[in-house]
């Protein structure tokens, strides 16, 4: 049962966790819909942890992605030596950056009393996944080289077999040990998105990029004459609530 | 034209008496929850000093307001691509220590040590960790002027006297200072709402109260850092900012804010003002000398048929037109003009006002003895302006972008008032002399009256005028806020608590 359970099973229900309950959180825990952020109690640690971790995090996920989306183009690219080189030595110092990084963080919640105050289990069950998730991909990528390729025959034929609801467990079933942790521990992560502060990674608020600083609410609909609506509470002797219009 | 209303204050400096019950009626109805207890929504701070948070003025170390970079604004912040970039490390948020360690005391110990030679003592227990900790600083730690060589000599706003005028300050720092209450100033040109990436802090279009959407904001702090009067404070405990709300469920029942209505030195004046929302970028541009003129000039007379068919245009209904009609702060800000905004430069264009303390050097330290026998007639009046013992330009550091001339102003018209009713009074001037003081502070005996009405002798319906308000969705979904409050503090719908 075992491998076909991890292989073939447990990605969907982790995804399906992932989705299902991001939304479930999104409509029904708004207000926690954030990562709570700790800076607050505790400066110049989350500096170093936190700008490190998240850039570096990020800057590796990318090619993770990009292998995973379009898979030609990634071999194109690495398919000259110097590039696959600059490839390989780039991501070991971006997961040498995140380790540490994250150790900051973890150290950080540790030591520092006041940062402790304000950290949760699941803070803590997180942490553990991530630790483990960028300790595994540092030693991947340090003792079982050049992954940018193998990665394209093993791990991508899989993950496509997936989206095409054919799952084919060959392709990752003989994979080594430590490779084989990173990916299942990459699903318990997906699972824990709806359990953790990692939703904050979808509320990257990119409209504010677009849109004018001041925001104005209006309670009551502007410009429009209006008779008293029914079944509205009314505040003054002729001032009736209105609706947002 | 786009005539839009805007609850406005007025403080009036003068009569502030530093008591603090302000603060204590706003900690005890809004702050008073886990993560809010080192906020003061309404503080009241001694000046000189460097206030709260600790030299708050100084936008060098805080980046807040807006700065004028040709004939555009731009948050001295950041701007916005800048502020996604620091959105994992926001690199000037000031931390609790810039604030305070909030803390409590195990008052337990007192009561249950056991009998013994020595008095048991309650320690002081951090209410962030819950541990036991040293006290370094409180609310009001530097009040009235406590500690003054730490805090007073490190405000800000003496860097812009000269050595001599800080000397003489010095001389009689145990003598002259002033309080300063504090409270969200509800700008028209916000900066705490323009720096916030999410979008969660609005202005309510229908009277411009300025709130933050408790389930829209994400942690990103932005707004405290972005509020030059540091206004916004981040709520630790819930990952959320929370600022001052004007007490709109109070406004809304037609009740005066909390700090208001506590008010002991009935220092405080609510009332609608009408501007023009089509030149606020125009105002926050002004040259920094025009900035205290150009906010005069925004605020648009009530009575002025013009402006009165714009704002029914607007949906801005009778009452609230007859309420700006009968606003203090009309008469305080715009027709008397003696109200100015607090560090107008900041640009965000402050919609509380306050009327400059005088201060006048009535009398002098002789021996160590307080002789105030000096004063007769009105010459000694007028010159205490020159002599004042808080510098003009201290005071124009702080009410009007250094433009002294506007101080000036202010205190003559203040000074004739006073001049005007002591004729009057004490009779020990002559009605000659009063009536060139009048011509000298540029009012006139009907003005001069009003202003000593409205200072001196306002009932409550004087001070507050509350025409009646567009509810709050959030507060209309959850009922009675009275009940709600309690419950889920001023976040709606669930209880303001994370559970992952
Ligand atoms: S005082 Fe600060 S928090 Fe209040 S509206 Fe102005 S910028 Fe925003
Ligand atoms: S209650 Fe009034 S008089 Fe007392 S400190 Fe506050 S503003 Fe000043």
């Amino acid at each position: 049962m075992s491998n076909t359970f991890l292989w073939a099973v447990f990605p969907y229900i982790a995804v399906a966790l992932c989705v299902f309950g991001g939304l479930y959180r999104y409509f029904h825990d708004r207000f926690s819909f954030s990562s709570q952020s700790s800076q607050f109690l505790e400066n110049r640690m989350a500096f170093w942890g936190s700008t490190m971790w998240h850039y570096a995090i990020i800057l590796i996920l990318i090619p993770h992605v990009l292998g995973f989306l379009v898979p030609g183009a990634w071999a194109a690219l690495i398919a000259d030596q110097t590039r696959l080189y600059v490839m390989e030595v780039t991501g070991l110092a971006l997961a040498v950056m995140a380790t540490l990084g994250l150790a900051i963080l973890i150290v950080r919640r540790l030591s520092n009393a006041r940062a402790q105050s304000v950290t949760s289990v699941m803070d803590w069950v997180l942490l553990g996944a991530l630790g483990l998730q960028v300790v595994m991909g540092f030693w991947i990528a340090f003792f079982y080289r050049w992954g940018s390729e193998w990665y394209l025959h093993t791990s991508v034929p899989w993950l496509v077999s997936l989206v095409n609801f054919n799952p084919q467990i060959q392709y990752v079933t003989a994979m080594p040990l430590p490779v084989k942790i990173h990916m299942l521990n990459a699903f318990v992560i997906l699972a824990l998105f709806p359990f953790t502060r990692l939703v904050h990674i979808v509320t990257l608020p990119l409209p504010y990029l677009f849109r004018p600083y001041q925001v104005v609410i209006w309670n009551r609909k502007r410009n429009v004459p209006y008779d008293a609506p029914t079944g509205v509470a009314s505040i003054g002797p002729d001032v009736p609530y209105l609706r947002r219009g | 034209m786009d005539i839009r209303a805007q609850v406005s204050m007025v403080f009036h400096l003068d009569k502030c008496i530093g008591c603090h019950t302000c603060s204590i009626a706003c900690k005890n109805i809004w702050t008073d929850r886990k993560g809010t207890e080192y906020m003061w929504w309404n503080n009241v701070e001694t000046k000189p000093g460097t206030g709260y948070p600790t030299t708050w003025e100084d936008q060098d170390k805080y980046k807040g307001g807006w700065v004028k970079d040709g004939d555009r604004l731009r948050l001295r912040l950041q701007g916005r691509t800048e502020g996604l970039g620091n959105i994992f490390f926001n690199p000037n948020l000031p931390t609790i220590d810039d604030y305070y360690e909030p803390w409590t005391y195990q008052y337990d110990e007192l009561f249950n040590a056991p009998e013994g030679d020595d008095q048991p003592t309650a320690r002081p227990i951090s209410l962030i960790t819950g541990k036991p900790m040293d006290i370094e600083a409180g609310p009001n730690w530097d009040d009235d002027l406590g500690g003054s060589p730490i805090y007073a000599s490190n405000d800000v706003n003496l860097e812009k006297l000269t050595e001599h005028e800080r000397e003489q300050l010095n001389e009689v720092e145990r003598l002259v200072f002033f309080y300063l209450p504090r409270i969200c100033n509800h700008c028209l040109n916000p900066s705490c709402v323009a720096a916030c990436p999410s979008g969660a802090i609005y202005k309510r279009g229908e009277d411009g109260i300025v709130l933050i959407s408790q389930e829209k904001c994400r942690a990103w702090r932005m707004c405290v850092s972005g509020c030059p009067y540091k206004k916004t404070y981040y709520n630790w405990a819930t990952g959320k900012s929370e600022k001052c709300i004007l007490c709109y469920p109070r406004l809304e029942t037609g009740q005066a804010p909390a700090c208001f209505h506590s008010c002991v030195g009935r220092i405080r004046y609510l009332g609608l003002l009408l501007y023009d929302a089509d030149r606020i970028q125009e105002t926050a541009l002004a040259d920094e000398a025009d900035l205290v003129m150009a906010q005069r000039r925004i605020i648009q007379d009530p009575f002025d048929p013009l402006v009165i068919h714009a704002a029914k245009a607007n949906g801005i209904t009778d009452q609230q037109i007859a309420a700006a009609q009968n606003s203090p702060s009309y008469k305080f800000v715009k027709k008397w003009g003696i109200a100015l905004p607090l560090h107008p430069e900041f640009r965000t264009l402050p919609m509380l006002f306050y009327v400059p303390p005088m201060l006048p050097v009535l009398g002098k330290m002789k021996d160590g003895i307080y002789d105030s026998s000096a004063v007769e007639g009105m010459g000694q009046m007028l010159n205490s302006l020159e002599k004042a013992r808080i510098p003009v330009r201290y005071m124009a550091s702080l009410f009007s972008a250094g433009n002294e001339e506007i101080i000036r102003e202010v205190y003559r018209k203040n000074i004739a008032v006073r001049l005007f009713k002591r004729a009057q009074r004490v009779k020990d001037i002559s009605a000659a002399e009063a009536q060139e003081a009048l011509e000298i502070g540029k009012t006139t005996a009907e003005e001069a009256e009003a202003i000593f009405n409205l200072t001196s002798l306002p009932t409550m319906e004087e001070r507050f005028v509350i025409p009646a308000f567009a509810r709050e969705e959030a507060i209309e979904q959850s009922l009675d806020p009275y009940t709600h409050k309690p419950a889920a503090g001023f976040g709606y719908r669930e209880a303001p608590a994370r559970r992952w």
